[in-house]
């Protein structure tokens, strides 16, 4: 034997009789629902019902296109990222605020975090909607905005915002939304401005680089790396509380299969199907969110 | 009184020479909490001069540079750098910390910025000078610290010798009238310490005005002007190095001669 043979294998994970026991239990657990919905509630299921409200085969054009759920997913996707993005604008000022100098920022920041994340969800967004639809939309004009003007009636603006007769709706959504994820984002970018050393400060103090300067070109950039994957895990959050904005009738996912799901009667069916959306939507950029996460830990060796 | 110019030191100097003090300190005190870090320090340093502070942990060393640049604040005493005071809370501290370079025991480079991008990122920002111009004088500066091949590496694929030594290019970049030196030494690998040390050397040797918190009798020996020994937040002994390091005049730096000695 010499260190250049082949190292011996190391011991094997074996399936062992507990893991076949569990497996068991949750197949028979499984299968009993599927009685009880089946053979007990005598269930009609009926999945083509609610799968045209997917892909609909429109006669007069001849063609498939997309029904309500579809259009209810993506609008659930863009209200997602551009709150996203106004969240994390609103966290990274509240968040530098969470540990300036001033009192006063401060107090503001700390009410702004403490008051969201000790409201319930629902009440805020009631609460939070009226005071927008009756206060700050006529206050910025955009309560009597021409939707057929061509600023607004054109392609990009139907890839960005979706239908320009619902863009107030879907701004107030939006607003909601961020204002709440807000609240967390400002928490992860506290930690993160944090979690960056003294030394760092001083260094940059040292030079005699002003507080800005350090801020902007030292504590950030290293602050932002560090949040970058808490902040992904608070965009796939974003996505699943984005189905609250319903209860303001924001057209998204869940408010157009509750429509679905009245209409056709086929609750099991399109609740069942909107759970799917869902899961595969925030699986997916959990998944590429990973990667990236992986790849980027692989460059910084 | 009024033929002698030098005896002016409340009025910015216009000239300089050897003999004019850069660093002037008169009754500096500073508490942490409860805790006092400093008590009645006085001591000045002359353009050009070479001081070593030393003495046990806790004594007070780095808080007393530390104030010097207003990293720390202190409560009572005077500071003056170059003539123009030094006050805890002052509007443009940061024309004085251009003055006065600093390097940190823990190096403290920008782990997000090449080696060149740590260095220029201070003329650039505080001298507006341009990308090109401060680039050339980094390189320059890079090659003074034996490291210019490592110019486009970031600071975490360097050694703990070579990022200290980034760090003193980076201090020197400003272009000091003074730098200080917080243990530069103590965290680094032994065989780490002489290739930081020499590039000190050659610093000293080339005029500038230093203080350094340093435990290493050598380049006290070889650079120092002064030693100054501090213990329990007070200066206990200045004396030139020879005799501090061969015959001290107190018990205090006795002992801590005696324990620096016997590991």
């Amino acid at each position: 034997m010499d260190r250049n043979s082949p190292p011996p294998p190391l011991r094997k994970r074996r399936i062992t009789y507990v893991d076949l026991v569990l497996i068991g239990l949750v197949v028979a657990m499984i299968a009993y629902a599927v009685y009880r919905v089946n053979d007990v509630l005598v269930y009609n299921w009926n999945w083509d019902r609610v799968f045209s409200f997917i892909l609909r085969y429109d006669e007069e054009t001849d063609r498939w296109v997309t029904n309500l759920l579809v259009q209810g997913l993506l609008t659930t996707l863009r209200l997602a990222i551009w709150s996203t993005i106004l969240a994390t604008i609103i966290g990274v000022i509240m968040g530098y605020w969470r540990r300036c100098n001033n009192l006063s920022l401060r107090i503001i920041s700390r009410a702004y975090v403490e008051l969201i994340r000790n409201i319930p969800p629902i009440v805020f967004i009631f609460i939070f909607y009226f005071f927008i639809s009756s206060q700050i939309f006529p206050m910025i004009g955009l309560s009597n905005l021409r939707h057929d003007s061509p600023y607004m009636d054109n392609a990009l603006f139907r890839i960005l915002f979706g239908d320009p007769r619902l863009f107030e709706n879907f701004i107030a959504g939006m607003i909601c939304l961020a204002v709440f994820e807000g609240a967390y984002i400002t928490e992860i970018v506290r930690a993160g401005i944090q979690s960056i050393g003294k030394g760092q400060w001083e260094a940059g103090r040292a030079i005699g680089l002003s507080h800005f300067n350090i801020l902007r070109d030292v504590i950030l950039p290293q602050a932002i790396r560090k949040i970058l994957p808490p902040l992904a895990g608070q965009f796939i959050t974003l996505i699943k509380d984005s189905a609250i904005v319903s209860l303001i009738s924001i057209q998204e996912l869940t408010f157009l299969a509750t429509e679905v799901a009245a209409t056709t009667t086929k609750v099991f069916e399109t609740w069942i199907l909107v759970g799917a959306m869902y899961f595969v939507l925030c699986y997916f950029f959990a998944y590429v969110f990973g990667k990236l996460e992986q790849r980027s830990a692989r460059s910084n060796g | 009184m009024n033929n002698n110019e030098n005896t002016s030191p409340n009025k910015a100097p216009t000239h300089k020479s050897k003999s004019d003090p850069i660093v002037e300190v008169s009754g500096l005190c500073k508490w942490f909490g409860d805790f006092c870090a400093l008590f009645d320090i006085n001591f000045s340093v002359n353009f050009g001069e070479k001081i070593v502070i030393c003495g046990p942990s806790g004594s007070g060393k780095s808080t007393l540079i530390r104030c010097l640049n207003q990293l720390e604040e202190h409560q009572i005493g005077t500071i003056r750098i170059d003539g123009k005071e030094v006050k805890p809370g002052m509007k443009n501290i940061e024309e004085i910390r251009r003055e006065v370079g600093m390097v940190f025991q823990s190096f403290n480079l920008f782990p997000h910025l090449s080696v060149l991008d740590n260095l220029t990122i201070g003329p650039i920002r505080n001298r507006g000078m341009n990308k090109n111009d401060a680039s050339e004088m980094a390189m320059e500066l890079l090659d003074r610290v034996h490291i210019s091949e490592q110019a486009n590496k970031f600071p975490m694929q360097l050694s703990g010798g070579q990022q200290q030594r980034v760090a003193i290019a980076r201090a020197l970049c400003m272009k000091p009238k003074l730098m200080l030196f917080d243990e530069p030494t103590s965290a680094l690998d032994p065989e780490m310490i002489s290739g930081v040390l020499d590039v000190m050397v050659e610093l000293a040797e080339g005029g500038m005005t230093m203080i350094c918190v340093t435990h290493e009798m050598g380049f006290a020996r070889q650079v120092g002007d002064r030693v100054i020994f501090m213990d329990d937040a007070e200066i206990v002994e200045t004396s030139d190095p020879e005799t501090f390091f061969s015959n001290p005049e107190t018990d205090r730096a006795k002992l801590f001669l005696s324990q620096l000695l016997s590991h």
